[in-house]
């Protein structure tokens, strides 16, 4: 983003509040919503990318191995990638409390 | 060539406007009492008079939907609807003003259920006061004609870019054959201009719209809004001015009759106008000093030209066509209580809500509400409000 949303005046919106920058939703961390994080383990992994498939945030990103892990930046900690993965290599970790 | 003088009804000399002003959507739903402007525009669309889409949606809902899309193409787009033809737009009212999006409704005032009443009120336009749109009230049809060209170029101006509520009085307007001077077209090319939309949806550049908002950009989006609807003002004033240049019919955004040495005036919204002004005629040969003032321009609500038009005065007769349950009674006297406080020479209100699901108020009736109205202003009796003609 051009400027951080919390610096960003009155004036300076477009009419109507358009967003003229493309993807940056990006630069909205959902991952801060999380309570519980997806945990992969990589042995049982069979690369099917069915939790790929089923994230509905795109939070689930393709490893240089092939292996799929979550973008912890976005995942907001659903679980459905852990409900869906048909290996079952995929736990919810409760997030500790700060 | 010249003008036509036609005697129409103004339902259709509304239809001829928005065709004459060459719309290119027109999405609604028929409701009474607006269903023969929009059975009139879908004729003219059939017949190939018009070059328009007209999208014969399944409700109100969608109507308002479509016109925000076609609207963001940068489409010239036109409704219209009634009562609850407009509550169930309501969703979409509110975002097409939060997106900027220019259209014109002609919104025929209709009481709003229940008890389901099809007749006039201003029930249905209080309702979307605050929605951020632009709203005129008109008087009679030619008012109504001329208004349809003013709100497309006020609207679509790139300083405004705001939709714009074209409001007429329910049957007592939309029914009523009028004797009504056309344009010619030259004239309404010349002033209106082509709907050019700075961020029109084009493949070429994405843009999104309708975005969420977090509450850190919230505040920042309604003040920018807040901005949008004042700031109209000077736009508003010059598109009025230039069609008082070129058709001799001059509009104002609060407009006065006998109303300068007058000490009691009467407030009017829409038709009521035309009445009051014959009343306050017979009432001035009888020796009374009264006047009246019409509130043409609702939203943005004109504060300087109001005070400058009342204070001094003794008292307000303020006529309500809407009721706020449990509040201080009709939305407009509230809203000119709060205009005048703590204002140096602001006369006293008197508010009376009359007319209510399109009950007759006669000119005796006005006459009645005039003369007990200053009565009440000289005896301090000003407080809340009188519902006109209730029985019990």
């Amino acid at each position: 983003m051009a400027k951080p949303m919390e610096q960003i005046k009155w004036q300076e919106l477009e009419p109507g509040a358009i967003v003229t920058e493309v993807g940056n939703a990006r630069e909205y961390h959902t991952g801060s919503w999380r309570s519980a994080r997806p945990v992969v383990n990589s042995d049982g992994c069979i690369r099917c990318g069915v939790c790929w498939l089923f994230c509905p945030d795109a939070a689930i990103i393709r490893a240089a191995d092939g292996h799929f892990e979550a973008d912890l930046t976005y995942c907001k900690g659903c679980g459905i990638c852990a409900r869906e993965c048909p290996t079952g290599c995929i736990t919810m970790v409760a997030e500790e409390e700060e | 060539m010249g003008r036509k003088r036609k005697g129409i009804e103004v339902s259709l000399a509304i239809a001829d406007a928005v065709g004459q002003a060459n719309a290119d959507v027109i999405a609604a739903y028929p409701i009474t009492p607006q269903t023969h402007i929009v059975e009139h525009l879908s004729e003219l669309v059939a017949n190939g008079e018009l070059d328009a889409e007209f999208v014969p949606v399944e409700s109100e809902h969608s109507a308002m939907s479509v016109c925000c899309g076609s609207s963001a193409v940068g489409a010239r787009t036109f409704t219209s609807t009634s009562s609850q033809g407009l509550a169930l737009m309501s969703e979409i009212f509110f975002i097409a003003s939060s997106m900027r999006l220019p259209m014109v409704m002609a919104l025929a005032n209709r009481s709003l259920s229940g008890p389901l009443s099809i007749w006039n009120d201003h029930t249905d336009t209080m309702m979307v006061r605050d929605a951020g749109w632009i709203h005129v009230f008109v008087e009679n049809g030619q008012d109504a004609y001329d208004h349809m060209f003013w709100a497309f170029r006020v609207g679509e101006d790139p300083n405004v870019l705001l939709p714009v509520a074209v409001n007429f009085d329910g049957f007592i307007l939309t029914h009523v054959i009028e004797p009504i001077e056309y344009e010619e077209d030259e004239t309404i090319k010349r002033y209106l201009p082509e709907f050019r939309l700075k961020n029109a949806l084009h493949p070429d550049r994405p843009v999104s719209m309708g975005c969420f908002a977090m509450p850190e950009i919230y505040t920042e989006a309604q003040m920018a809004r807040e901005d949008g609807v004042t700031n109209a003002y000077p736009t508003i004033i010059k598109a009025w001015e230039e069609w008082g240049n070129i058709t001799g019919r001059q509009y104002h955004p609060i407009e006065t009759y006998r109303a300068d040495d007058a000490d009691y005036c009467i407030v009017t919204m829409g038709s009521y106008g035309e009445t009051a002004m014959e009343v306050v005629d017979t009432l001035r040969e009888e020796g009374e000093k009264v006047g009246v003032v019409k509130i043409r321009l609702w939203r943005p609500f004109p504060f300087d030209e109001f005070q400058g038009a009342v204070l001094g005065k003794k008292a307000l007769i303020v006529i309500d066509r809407a009721i706020s349950f449990g509040g201080p009674g009709g939305p407009v006297a509230s809203e000119l209580r709060s205009a005048l406080y703590k204002k140096e020479g602001a006369p006293v209100i008197v508010n009376y809500i009359a007319g209510l699901a399109g009950r007759d108020v006669s000119r005796n009736d006005f006459r009645n509400i005039i003369l007990e109205g200053k009565a009440k202003a000289e005896s301090g009796d000003t407080e809340g409000f009188i519902l006109y003609g209730l029985r019990g």
